[in-house]
């Protein structure tokens, strides 16, 4: 790790963030043999390490930060990767090959890897800026809402997604009231199908958390601190604590302007490469082409895009040559239920449920024009595993067989044919 | 501290000093084998952190889970010394274990 300000040189790769996707990049460069010179540029003061437990066993004390850290300090200098720390990346000059930081370091690159992420959105309404207002992505987020948890009784979390539900989860265990306040008629609308939806506001509820849906906060109540929640219908939902978890805006600003073509993040290629010659942008903030989502370009938000992504470049890079072609799938913890996600809803126009919900062990499969595209498996790894083999092949299963969690999925990849 | 012996895909065995209350996948990490990707952090869901165990060792280790066992049967390389390591307490009573770093799916 290096605290040099004002550094300036010259590295033949790169890389910008040093969140999971651009970890792993400088990682898997080493992996495949690549013996230039490397550096990491990240904007916070830490070496780089794992976000999701930020909204889970981090936030609630269970696992210091130690535990977090993808490779400890000693293998990036083994690996002889320049780690700059606590500066951020704001001027790109694509001709000249060459990157500016905020703290005046300037570095010139053979290939520039962007893997940036995106910073939390936040409201824009009056009081947004009052204390007491977080959000959850980096470990000084955390830290800041933990440091502030003692003295909390009530907290409202703006936001039904995964950081939202799982927040609440952890305040909720805690003893802290909790209220989930959602914009859509259902929490996890841009994510997951109904069923699932409707399982974890009855989760929630059961725990005691109170959630508002098709709920819009009109502005923040306090003077210094924030002191409650005015929402659009006049009531008053009081708190000492929010925390907003309404999604990332791409942090692309320094790419864009130095002419990356994108609307939604930058636009990449099969090869992650951006429209900038010897630039490759790669996890959240890369919008890309993805078969599991119908061919449609998209950003996705998660460690194994972040990761797989970051291997490609790693492989173009050495000339090994790959595509970004790798099955999505990602993972939630609320309270003691694991949700394991495979393959992308959205677009989806039938579900089949699988097991029982009452119980709190089944699945949601999704169904696009009578093949699987996805799965959300709530403690059914089961089912997570093998039907990882039916979205891969995008397979048409009959939503009978799939309705009956007597038959196992691995069963239903072996009989049915592969897609025409 | 109890050790770990840790071989990884090219045979070359490493020898890594275990820190009771973390898993087996947290000693390999912290000791910078990276071919343990380990993605999802210990949260089995993923089976990136795929190892051999010793069987010498075997009556030591805890009981493979329906979880743990789901996710081993999605490698093409699951033996029937095959453990996810995260799935795995580092203890004293593990001095000396030795795991081998199963190939990459």
């Amino acid at each position: 790790m290096s605290g040099t300000t004002g550094w300036s040189g010259r590295y033949d790769v790169v890389v910008v963030g040093a969140g999971h996707g651009g970890a792993h990049a400088a990682a898997a460069l080493r992996q495949h043999g690549f013996t230039g010179s490397i550096a990491l540029v990240g904007d916070e003061p830490r070496l780089p390490y794992e976000r999701p437990p930020l909204s889970k066993d981090y936030l609630s004390g269970d696992t210091p930060f130690e535990r977090l850290l993808i490779h400890p300090e000693s293998y990036w200098q083994e690996r002889d990767v320049d780690v700059l720390t606590d500066r951020r990346v704001t001027t790109v000059d694509a001709d000249a090959h060459r990157i500016g930081c905020d703290d005046g370091t300037a570095l010139e690159y053979g290939h520039l890897v962007w893997a940036t992420g995106g910073a939390p959105r936040t409201l824009s309404c009056p009081g947004h800026e009052l204390d007491g207002v977080h959000t959850v992505r980096t470990v000084a987020d955390s830290d800041r809402l933990r440091a502030e948890l003692p003295a909390v009784t009530r907290a409202v979390v703006v936001g039904g997604g995964y950081i939202g539900l799982e927040t609440a989860a952890v305040l909720r265990a805690a003893g802290k009231h909790v209220t989930v306040v959602e914009a859509q008629d259902r929490v996890l609308a841009r994510v997951a199908g109904a069923p699932l939806s409707r399982f974890y506001e009855e989760l929630h509820r059961s725990q005691g958390v109170d959630i508002r849906l098709g709920a819009t906060v009109e502005r923040l109540e306090g003077d210094s601190q924030v002191t409650g929640v005015r929402l659009a219908d006049g009531e008053l939902v009081p708190c000492d604590l929010m925390i907003v978890g309404i999604g990332i805006v791409p942090a692309v600003a320094a790419l864009r302007a130095a002419g990356a073509v994108g609307s939604d993040g930058v636009e990449v290629d099969e090869r992650c490469r951006t429209s900038l010659p010897d630039v490759f942008a790669i996890g959240d903030c890369a919008a890309h082409r993805n078969r599991y989502a119908d061919d449609a370009v998209i950003r996705l938000e998660s460690v194994q895009n972040a990761h797989d992504q970051a291997t490609v470049v790693a492989q173009v890079l050495t000339g090994t040559g790959a595509r970004y072609d790798a099955v999505p799938w990602f993972w939630s913890k609320q309270y003691d239920l694991r949700l394991q996600t495979v393959g992308l809803s959205a677009g989806h126009d039938a579900t089949v449920v699988r097991g029982e919900p009452a119980m709190g062990r089944f699945s949601v499969v999704y169904l696009r024009q009578g093949r699987v595209v996805a799965l959300d498996c709530v403690n059914a790894v089961k089912d997570y595993v093998q039907g990882k083999k039916l979205v891969a092949r995008q397979m048409r299963v009959d939503p009978a067989l799939l309705a009956d969690a007597t038959v196992p999925l691995k069963e239903l990849a072996a009989v049915t044919p592969a897609p025409s | 501290m109890p050790d770990l012996h840790v071989t990884n895909r090219e045979g070359d065995t490493k020898t890594l000093p275990g820190r009771p209350g973390t898993s087996t996948m947290e000693v390999i990490r912290e000791g910078g084998i990276d071919e343990l990707i380990a993605l999802c952090g210990g949260e089995i869901s993923c089976a990136t952190c795929h190892v051999y165990v010793d069987p010498v060792f075997a009556d030591r280790l805890p009981p493979v889970s329906e979880d743990e066992d789901a996710l081993l049967d999605s490698s093409e390389y699951r033996e029937p010394t095959s453990r996810l390591s995260c799935q795995i307490p580092f203890s004293e009573e593990l001095d000396g274990l030795r795991v081998t770093i199963a190939p990459e799916d």
